[in-house]
């Protein structure tokens, strides 16, 4: 019906009762019973510990994984009847190690997506330069190198580029600066934060660092054994009696230099 | 031939013999690498995805690498259309010779990839055969190279065997000096011999190289 790459800005991501178990003897259930809403424009954060179920979560929304039980809907529409690659392409999706192509420049990595959808050379080259601008990057100076002339937060930067590239409307992340030297991850999150602000996308946001979580999230969901113990705006969070909630809210407290 | 006769001589006085012979193994080799390139690479491509058929496809190239030489060049003689005495029949063997390491490398390869890239490319929404062809591909390429370089070497060397059937090339001179106790003749068919498998390393190497993505 549509050839364009819709999923239309109005729609947002609905978990509706959701498991998901690996089949194995005995099966492993990986998160159960999630049900959750994200609407238009929200920075989602999905806060737990390890092994609690973010990632999964997250794949769950691009049809990388299916429910066993229950159904994603994006756009209204389950991600079993969706198009996979239509949907995906709908989705930016930036990961820990980036991910970058490494036969790639950075240019081509960041002008995949386009170049896949069919875009022309020029307004590719355009979007590339409009892009590397929007992460902090010179076009001039970076278009041209490869990911392993870059560093590690310089390759972040490419990572969230190309993730951006054909303006979907759903961007997600899984710990995008996890492994990141804390004195550049401080300045790359307070960058994001002010870009998705600015651009106001729909943002699953996947981390197990509270601080992040506090500074870019409209709205938390703790995850403790593939189950949500809570859901709450950043300032409601720090106030929560869970026990999960204060081990987190703890370990903040812990950090030297870490607001009171 | 006197026994007497020095092999600096020999060598001076069937020079065109010896270019000949170098050509016509020249040629074994590169008909049977260009058919083991044709059969290896895309075989390679095909059981990434497929478990079942990996295994018997990697055990048997590894089943014809275990058998001598010789002994699988006498095994084919009497077979119809692919045997008999001749170059056709040789053909076959260094294939059955080469397979082996551009099959195996072209896999592993592929699969030896980054996980975080698949996983990119799969979340950007790129189709299984765009992944295979645009970003798996290239990044295995010099691994493929290298299986490429190896099974050279080993059919250049084996291809001197292929003399005993009757294919020509470089084995012929030393078939002939065993026989009459010559190291002139000999030696005429060994030079030649590691001398194409020190060149074929050589550029097959700096080509690798210079495909090699860090």
């Amino acid at each position: 019906m549509n050839t364009k790459p819709a999923l239309s800005d109005k729609e947002t991501i609905q978990f509706r009762e959701v498991s998901f178990h690996i089949n194995d003897i005995p099966s492993r259930s990986i998160v159960s019973g999630i049900s959750l809403a994200v609407s238009h424009g929200e920075t989602l954060v999905l806060l737990g510990r390890s092994g609690s179920g973010k990632t999964t979560l997250l794949r769950l929304i691009n049809g990388m994984l299916f429910p066993s039980q229950g159904e994603v809907l994006v756009q209204e529409r389950s991600t079993r009847d969706w198009d996979l690659i239509r949907l995906r392409r709908g989705i930016g999706y930036v990961i820990q190690d980036a991910g970058l192509f490494p036969h790639f420049t950075v240019a081509e990595n960041i002008g995949l997506v386009p170049s896949l959808e069919k875009w022309d050379r020029c307004r590719t080259a355009v979007r590339v330069g409009e892009l590397l601008t929007l992460v902090g990057l010179d076009p001039s100076e970076f278009a041209d190198r490869r990911p392993r002339e870059l560093s590690g937060g310089q390759r972040q930067r490419v990572g969230v580029a190309r993730a951006l590239a054909a303006d979907p409307p759903i961007l997600l992340m899984d710990e995008p600066f996890g492994a990141l030297d804390p004195v550049t991850r401080a300045e790359l999150q307070r960058e994001f934060s002010a870009l998705a602000r600015r651009l106001g996308k729909t943002i699953v946001f996947v981390t197990h660092d509270l601080r992040e979580a506090l500074l870019l999230a409209s709205r938390i969901v703790l995850l403790e054994a593939g189950r949500i113990v809570a859901s709450a705006t950043p300032q409601e969070f720090l106030r929560l009696e869970h026990p999960e909630v204060r081990a987190f809210t703890s370990s903040l407290a812990l950090t030297p230099g870490a607001p009171a | 031939m006197t026994p007497q006769m020095t092999t600096w001589s020999f060598f001076v006085d069937h020079r065109a013999e010896i270019v000949g012979a170098t050509l016509d193994h020249v040629m074994l080799v590169a008909i049977a690498m260009i058919i083991a390139i044709l059969i290896g690479v895309p075989l390679g491509m095909f059981i990434v995805q497929r478990r079942a058929l990996r295994s018997i496809a990697l055990g048997i190239a590894s089943i014809f690498q275990t058998i001598p030489s010789l002994a699988l060049f006498g095994f084919l003689i009497p077979i119809p259309f692919i045997g008999g005495i001749g170059k056709r029949t040789a053909i076959v063997a260094l294939v059955l010779y080469a397979l082996l390491p551009i099959l195996r490398n072209t896999y592993v390869g592929l699969t030896g990839i980054d996980p975080a890239v698949l996983e990119s490319a799969e979340a950007m929404g790129m189709t299984r055969a765009q992944i295979l062809f645009r970003v798996r591909f290239p990044l295995a390429l010099a691994v493929i190279l290298a299986g490429i370089r190896t099974a050279t070497i080993i059919t250049i060397g084996v291809a001197t065997i292929a003399a005993a059937i009757g294919a020509g090339g470089l084995g012929t001179f030393i078939f002939r000096g065993v026989a009459l106790v010559s190291d002139a003749l000999i030696l005429a068919g060994a030079i030649p011999a590691a001398l194409l498998a020190l060149l074929a390393d050589f550029f097959l190497g700096l080509l690798e190289r210079r495909l090699k993505v860090s």
